[in-house]
């Protein structure tokens, strides 16, 4: 197999492969979780202001009151490389094209050379709430081997990219190839890994702050 | 084909001045990324030259390539050089026909053993024991298996001869394979292209007959003077793909703008050629500059890699497996929930209320 052949493979059944085991796995998941059900609280509502879902989901999105200063590596940090994932991912030009391809919807783009810069600001924000994790004896302690490999399959998609955009150690095809399946590896590993979180995140906070907020708590 | 002396008299004759011959020979020598003495080299070598004998072998192949090299630059001193190297053997262009001309191909294979270059287009059948494409009822498997071993050299001219090109493509009926998959034993010089570009071979025949040897190749056996960046390197569009201007149609106001032909499916990215910058026609333009995106001609299975007209970054083949995938998905998400419901029931019904004497055993 040439490194066209690696690419076109990627592209077509690899692509195909990738996305038919991500689909199945979100589906059964969320379908899962919302089928999972509460009981029905019958007491009465308490209403306090701020407690509700929609304010849980704000008010979860911010740090809490004086954590940015406890723990500014993971709050800095995690919010960069978040913000700078979803340019990435949503504002590149090739991959809204591809969003395009398998959707049909389409947005204007950013620049590539806003693009690079969003690119390296995320692997550096990645890199460093890594080693953050690795010297701080607590956060070690908790991560687990799916700490490590989700990091691992967060980090290589945007590594490659950037190596293939600016044709580095390898051949453009083949580092395009290689950019393509890593993100098909990630795709493929989303719904069977902590990284649901993508679908979940605003779901379960939503949830917490509903099902407090009825009680009149503002979580 | 005229039988003037050598190189730099023939050119003479024709109307090529000393000086144009050496500006073209510095124009070569600095294409090929040779220091600026080896233009001078080259000239010498090829003014002194004695008129080395080349066999061209059409294999399955559609004349393109030939007709390409044949006019796209005539009258140039390209076309020139063609005329003054001794083509023995090109069936499109010699005037003998049948008999005869076998008996020319065996007559200066014989005679040149060791020395004479074999330029190769076109694929080599291997169905059917070669069965599907012959010459004088001979297989061209035949053929280049008893030819390819006496040449001095091999270049294999065009995408098909390189890389097995259209006759390889699926289904590949014809078992084509590459010129380098049946010689394996001594270097092949490939120079892919739908048609390739003229000065390309130019340039590494001038190679062979200054320095005796072959220029520096690639992975894919390419000379690497010529197919080392890719279009996407070279192409005056790019600063467009850099901004994110693409055009979105073959008319729209991106495309009267000349920009970036990526979303229209350009392949130039991963198309490793000289097009962009050393164009066709008589350095007129290449595809890109006349408002098509490139199709990558110049790659192996090119035919093959998901349609010109898909951006690079669009799925390839249509999605087979998504759909089915989706629906199993659905299908086991209510199957687990079904399954967690009879638990929860289960366990409601299995529930026994806890009475006083209970918690005191």
């Amino acid at each position: 197999m040439n490194e066209l052949q690696f690419l076109t493979w990627v592209r077509g059944p690899g692509l195909d492969i990738a996305l038919g085991i991500f689909l199945l796995g979100v589906l059964w998941r969320l379908m899962e979780i919302y089928s999972l059900g509460r009981k029905k609280d019958l007491a009465a509502p308490r209403h306090a202001p701020g407690a509700s879902g929609w304010h849980t989901i704000l008010r979860r999105s911010l740090p809490p009151p004086g954590m940015v200063k406890r723990s500014p590596v993971s709050y800095i940090g995690g919010y960069i490389f978040h913000v700078g994932l979803a340019i990435i991912v949503f504002l590149f030009v090739p991959h809204i094209k591809l969003i395009e391809g398998l959707t049909g919807l389409s947005w204007p783009g950013l620049p590539s050379q806003v693009i690079d810069a969003v690119t390296v600001v995320t692997l550096a924000a990645m890199v460093v709430v890594l080693v953050d994790r690795i010297n701080k004896p607590v956060k070690r302690y908790l991560s687990t081997f799916q700490d490590w490999f989700t990091w691992a399959l967060t980090f290589l998609p945007v590594l490659t990219g950037y190596l293939a955009v600016k044709h580095l150690f390898l051949p453009y095809t083949t580092m395009l190839a290689l950019h393509i399946l890593s993100a098909e590896l990630l795709l493929v590993f989303i719904p069977f890994t902590k990284l649901f979180h993508v679908f979940t995140v605003f779901g379960s906070r939503w949830y917490n702050g509903a099902i407090n907020g009825h009680k009149g708590v503002p979580v | 084909m005229n039988k003037h002396g050598n190189l730099l008299e023939n050119l003479a004759w024709q109307g090529i001045s000393r000086r144009s011959f050496l500006k073209y020979c510095a124009t070569l020598a600095s294409l090929m990324a040779l220091p600026p003495t080896a233009g001078r080299a080259m000239a010498e070598a090829l003014a002194r030259a004695p008129r080395p004998s080349v066999i061209w072998l059409p294999f399955q192949e559609c004349t393109g390539c030939t007709e390409s090299i044949t006019r796209s630059h005539s009258p140039s001193i390209e076309g020139l050089i063609f005329d003054s190297i001794s083509l023995d053997y090109q069936e499109t262009l010699m005037a003998a026909a049948g008999h005869q001309a076998e008996e020319v191909l065996h007559k200066v294979v014989a005679e040149n053993e060791g020395k004479f270059v074999l330029i190769i287009d076109g694929s080599v059948a291997t169905g059917l024991d070669g069965a599907y494409s012959c010459i004088a009822g001979r297989s061209n498997l035949d053929l280049l298996r008893e030819v390819g071993p006496k040449a001095a050299a091999i270049v294999a001219v065009g995408s098909c001869a390189a890389f097995g090109g259209i006759p390889k493509a699926k289904p590949n009926p014809t078992g084509a394979v590459a010129v380098s998959d049946i010689i394996r034993d001594k270097p092949v010089v490939n120079i892919p292209g739908c048609p390739p570009i003229p000065v390309v071979m130019t340039g590494v025949l001038a190679h062979f007959i200054t320095f005796g040897s072959l220029p520096e190749l690639d992975r894919l056996g390419r000379p690497r003077a010529f197919f080392g960046e890719t279009i996407h390197d070279r192409c005056y569009r790019r600063p467009f793909y850099d901004q994110g201007k693409f055009a979105k149609t073959f008319d729209d106001d991106g495309a009267r703008k000349g920009w970036c032909l990526f979303e229209l499916g350009c392949k130039g990215p991963v198309t490793y050629n000289a097009c962009a910058h050393v164009k066709w026609n008589d350095g007129t333009s290449f595809p890109i500059e006349s408002g098509h995106g490139c199709i990558g001609c110049s790659e192996p299975d090119f035919w093959d890699a998901g349609g010109f007209y898909k951006a690079l970054s669009m799925p390839a083949d249509p999605l087979k497996f998504v759909a089915g995938a989706a629906v199993a998905g659905a299908a086991v998400g209510v199957a687990v929930s079904i399954a967690n419901r009879a638990r929860k029931g289960a366990a409601k019904a299995a529930h026994e209320t806890a009475t006083l004497a209970d918690l005191e055993k």
